[in-house]
């Protein structure tokens, strides 16, 4: 049976904020909707930057990408910083418990010396790679225009954080201090790193938000953890017995599989909004993707040896068909 | 080989120091001046990134559960204020107009705090550095957000909040703030840190939080006491941030201390006259105060504020310039402050009123060297016309700051009697100020504060003076919005509604 308590009843005057009214309609808006549309300053700015005068404030022409409605860019899983922090607590508590059970079994100690070998000089070095990805994330939520857009990019940086610090810790559980130092000279001199290391660079000039977002979000990363994290980690390595490395990366897949959704939301709006904007991500598209895809190759080599040329193939194919569904092909 | 035993156990800061700085690297395809090309042109010199402290070593992993247990309390607490009418355990509706003040012109604060964060969080050299701004900027659209998720449900019962979003881009005095915000963001990176994560965050922001949170703590706010709260923890960080920053800058090289020196002065400046709206809602706009302004300056302005200073003066470091200004005009500026928002009450989207006699009573004993002297009798008068039903309105148009874009309602340092106004004529043109502060700030970048956006003259340029007009455009709704509180809908409805919660009328 239910019992309905009494409670005084008034009436509200009104259902939400008048900006969220103008957008939704006369309705309860949700605590994303509030927390996410029109909340940046879009009019009336009073200074140019003086770190560019060229620049307003914020500023929706410094990407070639061009909106009418920049919170059009809104995000599937509706991330505000409460929903966001509460759902990487969870997966935290996961991993947590994946790096105790891992730790109290003593299975990274049982990894056979050539694969934990093959296990550093893959991972490892990764972290560099996300903190690269970290730095322009952040950008993108610096300079991106639309709280819709630049919010869950913020959000992002501070996974790509994450990520490096598990991977650290990772490494740490596997070889100790020097396995990140290792790492680190790998990153920085080891023939195979540099192409990827050039890419991470490379993507740390460009000022255009959107080119960014594509070749760090969609192109590199959409490569590189379907082939690092769900080739190599999940099915190479726990085929040759490292199961227990699986467990301390399952935040990266998941993340990716997550992430992934987010992303294509992005580029398919944005694609959808004119011809000039999915020719725009063509470009980029193909330009960034041919670039991380030859950057992959010699660092799957690490792990796969000759077959790295079958795995990435297979993985582009994969990612075309993904970004296809965009409505970008390239 | 038993590899437990040889694995080193790295103390708390080394094994910061490898989860986060030893991340970068010395950039090899592509310059440092390219991928780092705004930290050079303020002037600050940085000869050693890693010589930065980190001020506090959380890692995500930390970082997602302390903010998630965070979280989850300020939501359950918010949610069961919204379900059962919370609202009506204020004081008195009045209290509102505070937060109407701060939701339309400091929650945006926060969110350009945000943005301005990232950016820097980017923009520095060096990886402590920016993992520690990367931090308060993810924890700036928290508050931001908690903000709006707190006054949401106000929202839905009282007027004034409706239209926040609008506001803060054209009423005139949201521009008070988001000038003080633009000016940060449009700075370069040091000068940025300077205002917002040392003068804001540290100087003023005890100034800003205490007496606002203890108001509503005093004022039945759960839903805004809840918020506080739960960022109190962030802002802790947020200090010792800005604090960790100016030391860095001095101890990096010599040169950087007057350009530090010169930030200070300017943003201390920005940042109490942006806060003077503090003032006059501790004095005034509390039904059930906490401390007089002048009481809440001596604590966090002149004991914090004078124990930071003598500890910086190791460095070279003076207190700010204005100090003394500042400290004239304390026994002043809420009541011209509250003066001033009563006579243009018709273009607030609060509400303002004329205090009662306890009010006045107690405005007296808190400021037995001003109150009653000066503005007493300009009160008894507001109230005399009011009774006589012809209230007092001034449907002129303040002359707004140039520099800090409030209404030019101070007086002269050392002469309650009379305004204080300077102006200057920079490139043929004509430029007025409330104060030698704001002046000194215009006439050291010019070329910046020409380009600032004034409300007043735009509502000529834009709106050729039509008042109703200028009411549509910020979307005020008159007779709702504005006004006195004496005879408003949100009288009306709080009392009514809290007739039918506490009696059977």
């Amino acid at each position: 049976m239910q019992i309905d308590l009494r409670t005084v009843s008034i009436q509200p005057q009104r259902n939400a904020f008048d900006h969220l009214v103008r957008r939704f309609g006369d309705k309860p808006a949700s605590r994303y909707q509030e927390g996410s549309y029109d909340i940046q300053a879009a009019e009336n700015l009073h200074y140019r930057p003086t770190w560019d005068p060229d620049q307003q404030l914020y500023d929706a022409g410094i990407t070639r990408i061009a909106m009418r409605d920049w919170y059009a860019l809104k995000d599937p899983r509706q991330f505000y910083y409460s929903t966001y922090t509460l759902t990487r607590a969870r997966q935290q508590d996961t991993t947590e418990a994946n790096f105790a059970f891992v730790e109290s079994r003593g299975l990274a100690d049982r990894l056979a010396p050539e694969l934990r070998e093959a296990v550093l000089r893959l991972l490892v070095p990764l972290r560099h790679a996300a903190w690269g990805a970290n730095q322009n994330n952040t950008f993108v939520c610096g300079y991106g225009f639309g709280t819709a857009f630049t919010q869950p990019c913020m959000y992002h940086a501070m996974d790509n954080l994450g990520i490096a610090q598990y991977l650290s810790r990772l490494g740490m559980m596997l070889g100790d201090v020097e396995a990140l130092d290792a790492g680190k000279a790998a990153w920085l001199d080891g023939p195979a790193w540099q192409p990827l290391r050039r890419y991470v660079e490379d993507c740390m000039v460009v000022r255009d938000p959107f080119e960014l977002f594509v070749a760090q979000n969609a192109a590199l990363d959409g490569l590189l953890y379907p082939l690092v994290y769900a080739r190599i980690v999940d099915d190479e390595l726990s085929a040759r017995g490292a199961s227990a490395v699986a467990m301390l990366t399952q935040f990266m897949a998941e993340w990716f599989d997550e992430t992934r959704k987010w992303v294509d939301a992005v580029l398919k709006t944005a694609a959808a909004e004119s011809d000039h904007n999915r020719e725009v991500l063509q470009g980029w598209m193909a330009h960034w993707s041919d670039r991380a895809a030859a950057a992959l190759v010699p660092v799957v080599e690490l792990v796969l040896g000759v077959d790295a040329d079958e795995a990435v193939a297979v993985q582009i194919a994969a990612f075309k068909a993904r970004i296809h569904k965009t409505g970008i092909s390239f | 080989m038993d590899m437990k035993a040889t694995k080193k156990k790295l103390g708390m800061k080394e094994r910061y120091r490898v989860l986060t700085r030893d991340l970068g690297w010395e950039p090899g395809y592509q310059s440092k001046e390219a991928i780092f090309p705004y930290v050079r042109y303020e002037g600050i010199k940085v000869h050693d990134w890693d010589k930065w402290e980190d001020p506090f070593r959380l890692t995500m992993d930390a970082y997602w559960k302390y903010q998630a247990e965070k979280e989850r309390k300020f939501y359950a607490i918010i949610d069961a204020h919204a379900q059962n009418n919370g609202h009506l355990n204020l004081t008195d509706a009045r209290y509102l107009s505070a937060l109407k003040i701060f939701l339309q012109a400091i929650s945006p604060g926060e969110y350009a705090a945000h943005k301005g964060f990232a950016r820097i969080g980017r923009e520095f050299p060096g990886v402590g550095t920016q993992v520690a701004c990367q931090m308060q900027a993810i924890d700036e659209i928290r508050h931001a957000q908690t903000q709006i998720h707190a006054m949401s449900n106000y929202n839905r019962y009282y007027d004034g909040f409706h239209a926040f979003a609008d506001a803060r881009d054209r009423i005139w005095y949201t521009s008070v703030a988001r000038s003080f915000f633009d000016d940060a963001m449009s700075a370069g990176p040091f000068e940025f840190m300077i205002a917002i994560g040392f003068s804001f965050e540290y100087v003023l922001t005890n100034l800003l939080f205490v007496p606002f949170m203890s108001g509503a703590a005093y004022n039945g706010d759960m839903a805004t006491v809840t918020f506080g709260f739960s960022a109190q923890s962030d802002e802790a960080r947020h200090m010792t941030l800005g604090l960790e920053c100016i030391k860095f800058m001095l101890e990096q090289d010599p040169d950087n201390l007057p350009i530090v020196q010169g930030w200070i002065d300017k943003w201390f400046w920005r940042g109490f006259r942006v806060l003077g709206l503090v003032s006059t809602m501790m004095d005034y706009m509390l039904p059930k105060r906490v401390m007089s302004w002048r009481e809440a300056w001596e604590i966090y302005g002149v004991e914090n504020g004078g124990a930071l200073f003598r500890d910086l003066a190791r460095y070279g470091i003076r207190p700010p310039k204005g100090w003394d200004d500042a400290e004239q005009a304390i026994d002043h500026m809420s009541h011209q402050f509250m003066l001033g928002l009563y006579q243009w009450s018709f273009g607030t989207a609060f509400h303002s009123w004329i205090p009662s006699d306890d009010d006045m009573a107690w405005l007296s004993a808190k400021y037995p060297d001003t109150f009653d002297r000066h503005y007493r009798p300009r009160w008894a008068h507001i109230k005399k016309l009011k009774a006589a039903g012809t209230p007092f309105k001034n449907y002129g148009l303040a002359r707004l700051c140039q520099c800090c874009q409030l209404p030019c309602v101070f007086t002269e340092p050392g002469d309650p009697t009379l305004t204080c106004h300077r102006e200057t004529v920079y490139k043929g043109e004509k430029y007025q100020f409330c104060s030698d502060g704001c002046k000194d700030i215009f006439e050291h970048e010019p070329e910046k504060y020409i380009q600032a956006w004034l409300p007043m003259p735009a509502l000529f340029s834009e709106l050729g003076g039509d008042v109703a007009a200028w009411m549509d455009w910020v979307n005020l709704r008159d007779g709702a919005d504005n006004g006195d509180y004496d005879g408003s809908r949100d009288q009306k409805h709080f009392d009514e509604w809290r007739g039918l919660a506490t009696s059977n009328l």
